[in-house]
């Protein structure tokens, strides 16, 4: 059984004796064949000696549990890397980030504690999975929609922690900025609720996500300084219909005047759905427009047939731009629209995703994991064509001259006044190739950097070279982190390395 | 994943791949009507969401792809599967399908899983 790093034999065997009192002999893993299990099955260091694995990991099942498992950890200096489910693939999974840590396996705490159909809101743990608060509503008959990412088996806690987004309409599309109160656990093991949560008898924790005095929630986003245990997350009241209009071209430079009408509509509120741009490809043998936008709109039946004539006539108004209005979909959906439905964008989780990912007919041999890249660009049909063609002619050069089988850019506009372009990298069990996906990687993070650009979200191996891209005013933002970070977790037992925040005794000079 | 995938990239993804898209793709059931810790239960919960028939079930299209028809893709219509190598997969994860931890699927669970997904289309 490894140790963690920079732990004696003696502490660790103490806090496992601690651990298995406090959550259950059968809680706490640490035979090889057990601790494998939560390994980054998309590692890009899969097999090598930098890959990042666990010394061991432990599972509670309650808040006393949690905060008895860190006590241990902060009195016996052992790092703890808190999951929910575990299945942030491509973000590194259910392994830590420093490699030797404990794996805080929050899983079993699994319970969504209310569910309110009136103030549509959630309250769950973080082992609640899309799935699991779709069944629960779905049992009890309630009338409100999650947001659910593309894989379902994601942590709705979890997901936001990790700034992911969604696919209904755009107020709960990001998730970190649909949830309201987090009950977190800090490293002394002392609770902590925020917003009206701090009241003792709040009636209000998700009903008013700001409280009374400095909001701390955002330091619990993509971080270190806490294990977040509770968490509300806003639901969206189930809309009457929803109907997706089209918008597309043939001229590149359309996509100009296209970006300016969409971010119009979505910055008016009259497109409320997940829009996407896609297109500008070379595809030989096949006819796709140059570039295509889609504009969904949930609302009642009336409000959203008008809303998506104003849509109409902003695309028609430019030169060369063709619009199809689709079929409107009256909620809930019937059987028939069910089968040809995007069933995220009804709120409905499942795992289709990954069919494009995996194995399929037009990609036979498929490396099985992947890693994307995903800079955050400004919002213009400028830049979109900027990136396109930083795209096209660095991607030789990145992939040293070989087809590496890189997968981009694919141009996301899932949060309003947001674009992203995202870079996916095939990752496998090849060394040589993922060795060459991480150079390339790392390519497209510095190129990318000197135009300003720069990553929303990262893999694990590579959040400390993101971070270092942040870098204003000599590192200033890491260095308040880090001031913050050394004060809520002295002995830098949680998360360390997450979201390149190292406590003091592992920071580089 | 998107987000693990990242997610937002379906459409955008399935062109760049010359993917047809599965626009029949279902939703899990991950409910289902069995108790949660039977081996229905289990399978409906952790392995219907990919390994259902149908489109949109990211398992069975690798199936469907891997052995051509000769093999059947659904894997309730195995009649090759035993425990063991149920039991295997689940633990060990195969080419984009993670393994899955003893707090996801515990031991008792995997045993009863196991044995359903044997079974296969010989269960009653």
């Amino acid at each position: 059984m490894p140790t963690p790093p920079n732990v004696s034999p003696a502490a660790f065997a103490a806090a496992l004796t601690a651990w298995r009192q406090a959550v259950g002999p059968e809680w706490v893993f640490t035979s090889a064949e057990d601790v494998a299990l939560y390994r980054d099955f998309y590692s890009p260091f899969w097999g090598e000696p930098e890959e990042r694995v666990a010394s061991a990991a432990v599972a509670p099942a309650t808040l006393e549990q949690v905060q008895a498992v860190v006590r241990a950890a902060n009195q016996h200096r052992i790092p703890l890397y808190p999951i929910s489910t575990g299945r942030n693939l491509a973000y590194g999974g259910s392994a830590p980030v420093y490699s030797g840590s404990v794996v805080l396996d929050l899983k079993r705490m699994n319970r969504v504690i209310e569910v309110s159909e009136r103030n549509a809101y959630a309250l769950v743990e973080p082992g609640v999975s899309y799935f699991d608060l779709y069944e629960h509503i779905t049992k009890e008959g309630l009338d409100v929609w999650i947001d659910t990412p593309d894989p379902g088996w994601g942590s709705v806690i979890g997901n936001a922690l990790d700034g992911g987004a969604g696919w209904t309409a755009s107020p709960f599309r990001d998730h970190f900025g649909s949830h309201c109160g987090l009950e977190v656990v800090l490293a002394s093991g002392e609770v902590v609720r925020t917003g009206m949560g701090a009241l003792p008898n709040s009636r209000t924790w998700q009903q008013n996500r700001w409280g009374f005095g400095p909001w701390v929630d955002g330091l619990f986003r993509q971080s270190n300084f806490g294990v977040v245990t509770k968490m509300g997350i806003y639901l969206m009241p189930r809309p009457e219909a929803m109907v997706s209009g089209t918008a597309t071209t043939d001229r590149d430079e359309n996509i100009v005047p296209m970006l300016d009408a969409l971010n119009l509509l979505e910055n008016q509120h009259v497109v409320n759905g997940s829009t996407q741009i896609y297109g500008g490809l070379d595809r030989p043998g096949t006819h796709s427009p140059v570039w295509t936008c889609t504009v969904p709109i949930y609302g009642p039946e009336n409000v959203v047939r008008a809303q998506m004539e104003y849509a109409r006539r902003k695309f028609t108004a430019i030169p060369g731009v063709n619009f199809l209005e689709g079929e409107l979909v009256r909620t809930p959906l019937s059987p028939e629209a069910l089968k040809r439905a995007h069933l995220v964008n009804f709120g409905i989780p499942n795992l289709s995703t990954f069919a494009m990912l995996g194995r399929s007919p037009g990609n036979p041999d498929p490396a099985g994991g992947h890693i994307g890249f995903s800079p955050i660009v400004p919002r213009t049909g400028e830049s979109l064509l900027e990136f396109k063609r930083f795209y096209q002619e660095n991607l030789p050069k990145v992939s040293g001259g070989e087809n590496l089988g890189i997968i981009g850019p694919v141009y996301m506009t899932c949060w309003e006044r947001t674009l992203v372009c995202l870079i996916m990298f095939p990752i496998g069990r090849d060394k040589e190739r993922n060795a060459k996906m991480r150079r390339a990687f790392e390519a497209w993070v510095r190129l990318a950097a000197e135009r300003g650009w720069a990553e929303y979200r990262a893999p694990a191996a590579f959040q400390d070279l993101v971070s270092d891209t942040y870098s204003y005013n000599h590192n200033a933002l890491r260095r308040l982190r880090e001031t913050i970070k050394d004060a809520v977790d002295p002995n830098g037992i949680l998360s360390a390395g997450r979201y390149g925040v190292w406590p003091k005794h592992l920071r580089k000079v | 994943m998107t987000r693990s995938c990242p997610s937002h990239t379906r459409f955008a993804l399935s062109v760049l791949l010359g993917i047809a898209l599965s626009c029949g793709a279902r939703a899990a059931s991950p409910s289902g009507q069995a108790p949660a810790g039977s081996g229905r239960g289990v399978y409906e919960h952790w392995c219907a969401p990919c390994h259902a028939p149908g489109p949109g079930h990211p398992g069975t299209q690798s199936l469907q792809v891997k052995y051509g028809g000769k093999t059947p893709a659904v894997l309730l219509e195995r009649t090759d599967l035993t425990p063991e190598s149920v039991a295997f997969f689940v633990r060990h994860g195969v080419l984009s399908m993670p393994p899955f931890r003893k707090t996801e699927i515990t031991d008792a669970q995997l045993a009863a899983v196991a044995a359903y997904v044997a079974r296969g289309s010989r269960a009653p």
